[in-house]
């Protein structure tokens, strides 16, 4: 008994069994408390597809030998700046949705290739570098946003040049994906089928492209590389292609996001974006060297519920204090932790 | 001799360009010199202790300690008790200190536990710890504090009740008390100074040739450079009228001075003694200083200890400058400007000397004084110079961690 309970501990974590744990009883306290339940249900239902391309972007960087892409702010600035441009543009609708994505996509491959040949020259810190390689080019980015010589009067500062920080979608493709093919099951209870049916997509095309030569390859790349070198197959282009796929991930990521959302939110907005994607990998059940399409999935479940429960029962607790954000720190940092000593005890 | 004068110009790549960028930019902003010196004087003497924390774990090859903001954390957490109890004038700090320090020993002590856990990957480690720990340290003074721990005082606490405010000022005569003690006008103190340096510079020169030890020549060379860089401050002192200018309108505080060379002094005799010894062992290879007998995590232990209580000391010193701060946010940045400051004095993951810590904050905190002004005079905007110096810190830290591990991954496949 003792020992099946040790095994349990040990497939699942410590602190993964503490999220569960934690989410179980907000679940069950929730009701007793009075809230709403049903409207919370479609909050969470929203936050999960929103953040879930961004979390599926962790998988490729994981699977490549990259570790987790704390670079991630890379991608979401590229897919910040289609959207930009497709608000520039003057597109609306599914041509601006599609428009964000396809001006970023190309962007994305160039900075993610040239960023995976940074990362091949320092292997072994790049979790270190790749943060701050984040922070400098979102701070690189603001200088950009200011000086962007943008004519339309929507996304430019009302005086001035310059992206405004929030550029807000409404008209144009707010919440196209979440309106797409709703459901609603009651008035407050509405479930977003067209989120789901994009994040699904998009896991569907990393699961296949997992299981392809190329994926099989670049997994083996990541797992053994020492083996991988030796039969042929060249380390350093895999783990480019990695950091290209997740920084693609990323990019459309945040451009399905913003619509959910609302808002495209410029400067300084993008920089910590990466610990939220890989906490919530994390608490699916990756590590820092082996990341599943289940992980991404069930991780992103878990944390976002656990945001969006969070919340309002923190406020009755707390009405005046951010309760809500600090426990989002405490988690979010605190299993990012577990993970990396976890990473080490390997060696 | 061109070789290296090669290795030199490689290994300072950062620093020089950070030279260059400063000059360029002192043009760019118009601003007098005595405005921009008296400024990077008053972040000296302020920085420091912050900066220096930064050394020790780096010979230990625990590299660049971004856990200090834990030690800073603690700092704050003293100085919050001090002002609630309203104790006055220096008193306060010293006390301040005392508080602080067995709390920076505790952070100090699960630091470098969770750093052994975690070996190879400590600068990602210990910047999630800072977050993690600015988490935990939200939940006590902003939520437990006015609920399960009593506390009433309206100064420093937020109207409800719980909590304590965003911004928290120090009493009044706790503000700048260090400096206010003894000040003294630089061109004043410049004199016994550069007198010093010269007296210092010569014995050293006399004891390199008198010893003749293996590449004396390089180190009498160097002894000849500053020498020569010493004697053209001294004539610039005296002839420039905008540089003696800007000396009578510097002062100095003498006591953070002191205390900066004492700090400097005492990471230093650290390192020379047994204990110093062994952070270098387990810093250049840490399987052969285990088989010498030495207890690697325990060691890597102390290191972080000793880097936690300067960090928490130089937050002190920082604060009491200040006058003021954020109560839950000034400890954030705390890790990236040292570490910044230091990378910029030419330190590495693997080196890292008091020396390039001052250097470092020097060159780092001229340019953090006239980006902004640089940009307004260069664009019309300030706004881009904040961003600016938001990009140097980030790109300083990106570009010299880059570099340096690069170097140090080609050496090795070499191998």
């Amino acid at each position: 008994m003792n020992k099946r309970m040790k095994k349990i501990v040990n497939t699942f974590g410590v602190p993964r069994l503490i999220i569960m744990g934690y989410l179980l009883v907000l679940l069950i306290a929730m009701p007793f408390m009075g809230l709403q339940m049903e409207m919370l249900y479609t909050q969470a239902f929203g936050r999960i597809g929103m953040y879930g391309v961004l979390v599926l972007a962790m998988l490729p960087a994981i699977e490549s030998g990259i570790k987790m892409n704390m670079a991630l702010p890379l991608g979401v600035l590229c897919g910040l700046f289609g959207g930009a441009m497709s608000l520039e543009a003057g597109l609306d609708g599914w041509g601006g949705f599609a428009g964000a994505i396809a001006i970023s996509i190309p962007i994305a491959v160039v900075v993610g290739i040239l960023y995976g040949i940074i990362l091949n020259k320092i292997k072994g810190s790049e979790m270190m570098i790749a943060t701050y390689s984040g922070y400098t080019a979102v701070a690189v980015m603001c200088i950009v946003w200011m000086a962007l010589p943008v004519r339309n009067a929507e996304i430019r500062w009302p005086q001035g040049n310059g992206v405004r920080s929030i550029v807000t979608l409404t008209g144009k493709y707010e919440k196209i994906l979440d309106h797409f093919l709703e459901i609603s099951i009651t008035d407050e209870l509405i479930f977003p089928t067209g989120l789901f049916l994009f994040f699904g997509g998009a896991c569907l095309l990393v699961w296949l492209f997992m299981r392809s030569r190329t994926g099989i390859l670049m997994k083996t790349a990541g797992s053994n590389p020492v083996l991988a070198e030796a039969t042929g197959i060249s380390v350093n282009k895999m783990r480019i292609l990695g950091m290209t796929i997740s920084t693609v991930l990323g990019a459309v990521g945040i451009i399905v996001y913003a619509q959910s959302y609302g808002f495209f939110q410029y400067y300084m907005a993008p920089l910590n974006m990466a610990f939220i994607a890989v906490a919530a990998i994390l608490i699916g059940g990756a590590t820092v060297g082996k990341a599943t399409i289940f992980n991404v999935v069930l991780g992103t479940i878990l944390y976002q519920s656990i945001m969006t429960f969070t919340l309002p029962i923190a406020n009755v607790i707390m009405p005046e204090g951010n309760l809500s954000e600090i426990v989002r720190i405490i988690i979010q940092n605190g299993i990012i932790l577990y993970a990396l000593t976890k990473a080490g005890e390997h060696r | 001799m061109k070789e290296y004068g090669k290795k030199i110009l490689r290994e300072n790549v950062v620093t020089i360009v950070f030279a260059v960028l400063c000059v360029l930019g002192f043009i760019a902003s118009g601003q007098t010199f005595s405005y921009v010196l008296s400024e990077v004087a008053s972040r000296l003497f302020r920085n420091f202790g912050l900066v220096f924390s930064l050394v020790i774990p780096v010979i230990a090859g625990i590299g660049l300690n971004f856990g200090i903001v834990l030690g800073a954390m603690a700092a704050q957490a003293a100085l919050i008790f001090v002002t609630h109890w309203r104790i006055q004038g220096i008193m306060a700090l010293i006390i301040a200190a005392a508080i602080c320090t067995p709390l920076a020993i505790l952070f100090g002590f699960l630091l470098g536990k969770l750093f052994n856990k975690t070996k190879g990957q400590e600068m990602i480690t210990g910047m999630i710890a800072g977050y993690f720990a600015n988490g935990l340290y939200q939940m006590f003074f902003l939520v437990l504090i006015g609920t399960l721990i009593p506390l009433t005082d309206e100064r420093i606490m937020i109207y409800t009740g719980v909590g304590i405010k965003d911004t928290l000022k120090l009493e009044d005569s706790v503000i700048n008390a260090l400096d206010n003690i003894w000040k003294v006008r630089l061109d004043i103190l410049s004199r016994p100074l550069f007198e010093a340096a010269a007296v210092i510079l010569i014995l050293l020169a006399a004891g390199t040739i008198r010893k003749k030890a293996p590449g004396w020549k390089e180190k009498l060379a160097a002894y000849g450079v500053y020498g020569a860089g010493l004697a053209a401050a001294v004539l610039l002192c005296i002839f420039n009228p905008s540089v003696s200018f800007a000396m009578k309108f510097t002062t100095v505080p003498m006591v953070p001075m002191i205390l900066m060379i004492l700090i400097g002094l005492l990471v230093n005799s650290i390192l020379r003694t047994k204990l110093g010894q062994d952070f270098r062992a387990i810093g250049s290879n840490m399987k052969v200083a285990a088989s010498a007998g030495i207890n690697v995590d325990k060691t890597r232990i102390t290191a972080i200890i000793l880097s936690t209580i300067l960090a928490a000391w130089g937050q002190i010193i920082f604060l009491q400058n200040i006058g003021n701060f954020t109560t839950y946010s000034s400890h954030e940045k705390v890790g990236l400007f040292a570490v910044a400051a230091i990378l910029v004095g030419g330190a590495s993951t693997k080196k890292a000397t008091i020396r390039q810590g001052v250097i470092g904050i020097i060159l780092f905190h001229t340019l953090f004084v006239i980006a902004p002004l640089a940009g307004k005079a260069l664009l019309n905007d300030a706004a881009y110079g904040e961003y600016f110096r938001e990009a140097i810190s980030y790109g300083v830290i990106t570009l010299s961690l880059v570099l340096h591990i690069s170097s140090r991954v080609r050496k090795k496949v070499r191998k």
